[in-house]
């Protein structure tokens, strides 16, 4: 756990940069720093690992001040990814991997097997390993960013708007390799950004800092969307927020229908006098095919020689409420089809039903 | 009276032994003036580039020395360092040396970048071991374009100092024009630029040997 007590920082000429500053970063959270430039989130970053020293208070590391660990030895125990990447332009990536290993004197051939460990975790090729950074693609380049902060599986990693000097099909990848290792490593994570929707999306828990270096709320992204602290929070979220929040809410509170679904073998004729507009037509394996307009039938033969239209799924169980509601658009029936990890359907998602659950979760935020 | 032949090979061969020892005298003059530039350039610049307030000053005082004819420095010190000896000619020489090389060891660390260094000390670098590791190497392709400058500009230098009695191959242009020879005139000039023209490959080679993660940026 990293702990900021009542910290602050100001600089010689009087500017302050964090304003008293009190709030835990729990072990094993992503926590987010965000704000608009000028909000000393990066301060407070570096602050941790003393890249910056705090003019008052105390930042504890698991409860020990990093004020009396001598600054080399502390940064050799923390990841950091830097924008950019930062990566040594005349060291092969192996070698940029294996820099804190070979600082802590580990033996050549130990930090190099590790480096190549990371490289493969971090979704890379290994042929990349003997090339310089500058043959790399910057979305290459960020991915050993990471892994080279991994290296000497330090327990907490520091992420200096580690994302945002690439594009956002790469950011969007390189997010949920983020999420992916974080699923697997358990480090304990602050990330500074200035993008409310990275926040939001690979945050446990979001610090919003306001200019002056002043902590507007912190709290989980489905309550900080839910309930903004105050006007500068609500503004600082932007205008969908009510959208995003449903991406925090489970599709487990949808009620499915079972009795929409039909085989592909099944005879037209067994089907047309049904009271229901559309019907979903799943395979043998019961994975889907599409929706049928009943009034639109042909006049005989089975469902498998009706063209079916294109539907939307979503992962029941896995998927959000925001996933759910995507699909229902997806889809000329405005129903979303539930599937199991395996594509396997497990039952229908009305309108009806999705209003319900979205009445269920306006209801509770009072928002 | 019979027409002269431009190159007399009889003489050439007759005085080679001669020839070699100019020549050796004329590599070691240009190369210890280098060495000793980049010994002095190194820890020069980095206090510069510590110490900003010192750059300006010390760009000032090199180019003055710069702009000095190496043919008064050479007679100004005769008196201290003696006539036709080779220390007269390598001190102004290294000195020109240091000033091309200083603002390449400048410019070779200001050059990187400033996210490179930070990563540097965010993992966990001490002071000396960055500089050592990280900085001095990534400002070696800087560095190397400026001491092929400076080797270059010491090769042919030298040759002044032939005027004060110890200028290596230059010897050969006073011995040729002297006499109304131009044999020794064009051995000498043609030494002189092959001298210069493989001072300047090894130093390209060394550069791709050093750097080879700089080649791309088109550097080479």
């Amino acid at each position: 756990m990293i702990t900021f007590d009542g910290v602050t920082k100001r600089y010689a000429d009087g500017t302050v940069a964090v304003d008293h500053l009190s709030l835990e970063v729990p072990t094993g959270e992503i926590t987010v720093f965000v704000g608009p430039s000028g909000c000393g989130k990066t301060t407070s970053l570096r602050m941790i690992n003393r890249m910056i020293d705090a003019t008052e208070g105390r930042i504890l590391l698991d409860g020990v001040d990093v004020k009396t660990i001598d600054p080399p030895t502390l940064r050799r125990g923390i990841g950091y990814v830097i924008q950019q990447a930062g990566l040594f332009p005349h060291r092969k990536i192996v070698d940029n991997v294996a820099t804190v290993p070979h600082l802590l004197g580990w033996d050549r051939k130990k930090a190099r097997d590790r480096a190549m460990e990371l490289l493969e975790r971090v979704g890379l090729d290994l042929k990349l390993a003997d090339r310089y950074p500058f043959q790399l693609s910057g979305g290459q380049q960020q991915r050993v960013g990471v892994a080279r902060a991994l290296a000497a599986d330090p327990p907490v990693l520091l992420m200096d708007e580690p994302f945002s000097a690439v594009d956002p099909i790469v950011r969007a990848s390189l997010q949920e390799e983020l999420l992916r290792l974080q699923a697997e490593l358990n480090k304990t994570i602050v990330f500074v950004t200035h993008d409310i929707d990275e926040a939001v999306k690979l945050g446990d828990r979001v610090a919003v800092l306001r200019v002056g270096g002043h902590l507007a709320q912190l709290d989980a992204p489905s309550t900080l969307l839910a309930r903004p602290a105050d006007d500068f929070v609500r503004e600082f979220l932007g205008r969908d927020r009510g959208i995003r929040r449903l991406s925090f809410v489970t599709d487990e509170g949808v009620r499915l229908r079972t009795d929409l679904t039909v085989p592909a073998s099944a005879e037209i004729s067994s089907v047309r006098d049904t009271a229901e507009p559309w019907l979903a037509v799943v395979d043998e394996e019961n994975r889907p095919l599409g929706w049928v307009s009943v009034k639109d039938l042909p006049e005989s033969g089975t469902l498998a020689d009706a063209r079916p239209a294109p539907y939307g799924t979503f992962v029941r169980g896995r998927d959000s409420l925001r996933a759910a509601l995507d699909a229902t658009l997806l889809s000329p029936s405005r129903s979303a089809i539930a599937v199991d990890d395996s594509g396997r359907v497990e039952g229908v998602a009305t309108r009806e039903a999705l209003d319900e659950a979205l009445d269920k979760v306006a209801g509770g935020a009072g928002a | 009276m019979h027409e002269e032949p431009l190159v007399r090979w009889d003489w050439i061969g007759r005085n080679w032994p001669n020839i070699q020892v100019l020549l050796e005298d004329h590599v070691v003059m240009s190369l210890v003036p280098i060495v000793v530039g980049l010994l002095v350039a190194l820890p020069l610049g980095l206090a510069c580039v510590r110490w900003r307030w010192l750059y300006q000053p010390t760009v000032g005082v090199m180019n003055v020395v710069y702009s000095l004819p190496s043919l008064a420095v050479f007679i100004v010190l005769i008196p201290v360092t003696g006539l036709a000896t080779r220390t007269t000619v390598m001190i102004p020489l290294t000195f020109y040396a240091m000033a091309v090389l200083i603002p390449a060891v400048v410019d070779g660390l200001t050059a990187v970048p400033d996210h490179v260094r930070q990563s540097a000390v965010a993992m966990g670098f001490t002071p000396l071991r960055r500089l050592l590791r990280v900085e001095l190497p990534i400002a070696v392709p800087v560095v190397l374009a400026g001491l092929r400058v400076a080797a270059v500009s010491s090769i042919s230098l030298v040759s002044v100092g032939a005027l004060v009695g110890r200028g290596g191959l230059g010897y050969l242009f006073i011995d040729g024009w002297q006499r109304q020879f131009y044999t020794p005139i064009i051995v000498g000039i043609v030494l002189v630029v092959l001298l210069a023209a493989v001072a300047d490959m090894l130093l390209v080679l060394a550069q791709r040997l050093l750097t080879p993660w700089s080649r791309a940026r088109g550097s080479a």
